[in-house]
């Protein structure tokens, strides 16, 4: 192709565009709220059928929930007539003065009253343990592990019984309730079951057909039945087992049925993060001439704990819910002292109850959700982790 | 300077408490005495503890008289039946409760669990926020506001809500029209049943046509003949005979009809919208598990959405979701031991309950009860362990 040609072609059009066309915006009916609408509540009839449906059930529920817990809700008073129903005001919602004059009831129990800023005490301990814990980024994160598994049990035992050594009075356990003692079970459920559901996980994992077996019929057994029946069994059977002198106190008893329930757990979650370490990490450890418990604690548990992070938390989500079950072995739980609370004469209205049971549900919402969240970012954070 | 190994015995300088065999020995006969060490220190306790509180002893007390009355029961029970007939009646009701749980469990996680992947917002959002707010409170007191803030609160007899149909609805329970079978029934159930069988005969031989031929049979259409459609004609012939006994409100009581407790409807709801939450986040797993090149592939084969959805992605994410699927029945089952809590007269509250309180033989009576979920629960995992290696993904 020659100079001459190529001028005689750019010459014969007698129109080139210099610059790009933008493009156009999309039609208003595919854009903005309208489009979003479209796509995403109309896109069907089937789809509008169910909007709809949706919208009417929302539309039913929502005022009434609205009106139940604000606007008709009774504020103040001092008991049970404050929240009756009267000529003049046929319809009583929430009745909140009860939640209010219960509420140290219902974090405390019967703790005397004179020694409750020691609980106080104790939940600023454990609030530092626990963002000491779950703070990735935290300082010196191995002394916050032994803050957490080792002082604070120690500490937080001592200020809470009481040591009349060194001027504390002691505090029988039976006037321990609330939340103090759904916060107390959670957590001896969560600082005894990670490193026994450790042992059994190894256990499980053992060449050693003797230490399989046991660990397997303790997995097996404690998984296989009903955690009320562990408690039942903690509860009746355990004071036939041990000698009649030193017969634990209840709130123990359920303490340890919680434990052994939570370890089975724990156990099979690490042993899942376990089977997940590719045998060459075990195969390079040995290579360098480690021992058994040398590569569990330098190669393998830190790479598999980091994997189970998520389900550990998932796993403690399900015991915090699941300590509301001491309730049925006679322990003043959170839940129990609301349940006493609400058949108390004092405040016997028709709406006592469903508030009782709304402030409950309130609080463990809040903590449930708050550990499932921060189980899904460390799970997101494991994924980028992943990725390179 | 050469040394030589010779491979079987370990070298001489490695001292014998060094050497792994031995130390693995002595590792496991401590732990076998520990814990024979333990088991009869508590079998010894237990025998003292209980000569000294003159607790009997073995299983003598089973033929005993019960001597109370349940609420609800499936098979006949009075208080002079014995303890062993009060065994039964508690687990035919907790496998009621439990068999009933479950089947309105799956039907509401599976609606949940598709839902949460809509594409509509407000679908979408709404099973979120049921899926959330439902798994993050606790079954027990999700059981305690079902007993007491909704069933409790119901109006009482004499203010019954009717229902048309002759259903009454108060703080008493649910009242139903039982259904009353007469003469002649009998030949309706028996088709019934004959059109199971011959309903799967039928899949059996369509599946095996398919294969040889590629031709497809109505099975779906056939199987409704057979199962529903043919009973039905028997019905009609034998002249309809079935008749209902509606409940007939009294002043003080409600006759007749079939009385669902309130405790039942609480369990029931309570463990079936709790367990429901978690079976959505199974299904919607095991959905989000079948890889979008499955889909796509379907697609450029020209199948069309209905048809990719039933034979490429159900099939596969099933594979996905059936063993997590189980073990949410387990816990279901499991749960329904908290019936002890709002009287719900299960396997837990009449035998842990009421008689652990009478005979006060605990160590019997605990060990029978756990017995009873161990084997339903070992019973599961053995056959999800033969549904799993059938199942496995077979590469090369």
């Amino acid at each position: 192709m020659t100079m001459s040609e190529g001028d005689l072609a750019v010459a014969q059009i007698n129109f080139v565009r210099k610059d790009t066309l933008q493009p156009l915006p999309p039609p208003s009916s595919m854009s903005g709220p309208v489009g979003w609408l479209r796509e995403n509540l109309l896109s069907t009839p089937f789809n509008i059928a169910l909007t709809i449906l949706i919208a009417l059930f929302l539309a039913w529920i929502i005022p009434d929930m609205l009106r139940f817990l604000v606007f008709d809700a009774v504020w103040s008073g001092v008991d049970r007539e404050a929240c009756l129903i009267t000529a003049e005001r046929p319809v009583v919602g929430a009745c909140w003065p009860f939640a209010f004059e219960r509420l140290p009831y219902f974090i405390y129990g019967s703790y005397p009253i004179a020694e409750r800023w020691r609980v106080d005490i104790f939940f600023v301990v454990l609030a530092v343990a626990i963002v000491w814990l779950l703070w990735l980024n935290a300082p010196r994160r191995d002394l916050g592990l032994v803050y957490s598994f080792i002082v604070t049990p120690v500490f937080s035992y001592i200020l809470l019984s009481g040591w009349p050594l060194i001027g504390l009075a002691k505090v029988d356990t039976v006037l321990w309730g609330g939340v103090l003692v759904t916060i107390v079970v959670s957590a001896v459920g969560i600082v005894f079951s990670l490193p026994i559901g450790i042992l059994l996980a190894l256990g499980r994992q053992s060449r050693m057909p003797a230490v399989k077996l046991f660990s397997v019929m303790f997995i097996e057994f404690v998984r296989g039945v009903p955690l009320v029946t562990v408690l039942f069994m903690a509860s009746v059977m355990l004071p036939l087992f041990v000698p009649e002198n030193i017969s634990p106190d209840k709130l123990l008893r359920a303490l340890i049925g919680i434990a052994m329930f939570a370890s089975a757990y724990m156990a099979e979650v690490v042993r899942a993060g376990l089977a997940a370490i590719p045998k060459g990490q075990y195969e390079g450890a040995q290579a360098v001439g480690l021992g058994y418990w040398q590569m569990m604690r330098l190669i393998v548990l830190p790479q598999a704990l980091k994997i189970t992070i998520p389900n550990i938390v998932n796993t403690y989500i399900g015991l915090f819910k699941d300590t509301t079950l001491v309730f049925i072995v006679g322990i003043f739980d959170l839940l129990r002292t609301i349940e006493v609370s609400r058949i108390d004469p004092k405040w016997a209205a028709p709406s006592t109850s469903p508030t009782g049971y709304v402030v409950a549900a309130i609080f463990y919402l809040i903590c449930c959700y708050g550990m499932s969240r921060y189980a899904q970012a460390t799970e997101k954070r494991l994924a980028k982790a992943e990725r390179r | 300077m050469s040394t030589e190994l010779k491979a079987g015995s370990p070298p001489a300088s490695v001292p014998f408490y060094n050497d792994p065999k031995v130390r693995s020995i002595v590792y496991q006969v401590a732990l076998c005495l520990i814990v024979a060490g333990l088991v009869y220190g508590a079998a010894s306790n237990a025998v003292e503890n209980l000569q000294r509180a003159r607790i009997a002893s073995g299983f003598g007390f089973w033929d005993n008289t019960a001597g109370f009355d349940i609420s609800q029961t499936l098979i006949s029970y009075s208080n002079t039946s014995t303890y062993g007939r009060a065994f039964w009646v508690g687990l035919l009701n907790t496998l009621l409760v439990a068999g009933l749980g479950i089947i309105f469990a799956t039907i509401l996680g599976f609606i949940v669990g598709i839902a949460r992947l809509s594409k509509n917002w407000l679908v979408n959002k709404a099973a979120t926020a049921y899926v959330e707010i439902i798994r993050n409170l606790p079954l027990l007191l999700q059981l305690l506001f079902w007993y007491n803030a909704v069933l409790k609160a119901l109006p009482d007899l004499r203010e019954s809500v009717k229902i048309p149909g002759g259903i009454f609805l108060n703080n008493r329970g649910l009242f139903l029209p039982a259904p009353v079978t007469q003469p002649g029934f009998g030949f309706v159930e028996i088709v019934f049943l004959l059109g199971i069988v011959g309903s799967i005969a039928f899949h059996i031989w369509a599946r095996k046509r398919q294969e040889k031929t590629g031709q497809q049979a109505p099975v779906f259409l056939t199987s409704l003949g057979l199962i529903i459609g043919l009973p039905l004609v028997v019905y009609l012939i034998a002249g309809m005979p079935l008749s209902f006994d509606f409940p007939q409100a009294g002043r003080f009581n409600i006759a007749g009809g079939l009385e669902v407790v309130p405790e039942f409807a609480a369990l029931l709801f309570g463990l079936s919208i709790y367990t429901a939450a978690f079976i959505a986040e199974v299904v919607r797993a095991g959905i989000l598990a079948v890889s979008h090149g499955q889909t796509e592939a379907a697609y450029s084969l020209g199948l069309k959405p209905g048809p990719t959805l039933r034979l490429i992605v159900v099939p596969q994410a099933m594979r996905v979701i059936i063993p997590p699927l189980t073990s949410q029945y387990l816990n279901l089952t499991k749960n329904s031991s908290l019936a002890v809590a709002i009287g719900y007269p299960d396997l837990v509250q009449v035998f842990t309950g009421t008689v652990l309180n009478q005979t006060g033989q605990a160590v019997e009576v605990v060990a029978i009860t756990m017995a009873v979920y161990l084997t339903i629960s070992l019973g599961t995992s053995f056959l999800m362990n033969i549904y799993n290696s059938r199942m496995k993904l077979v590469e090369r």
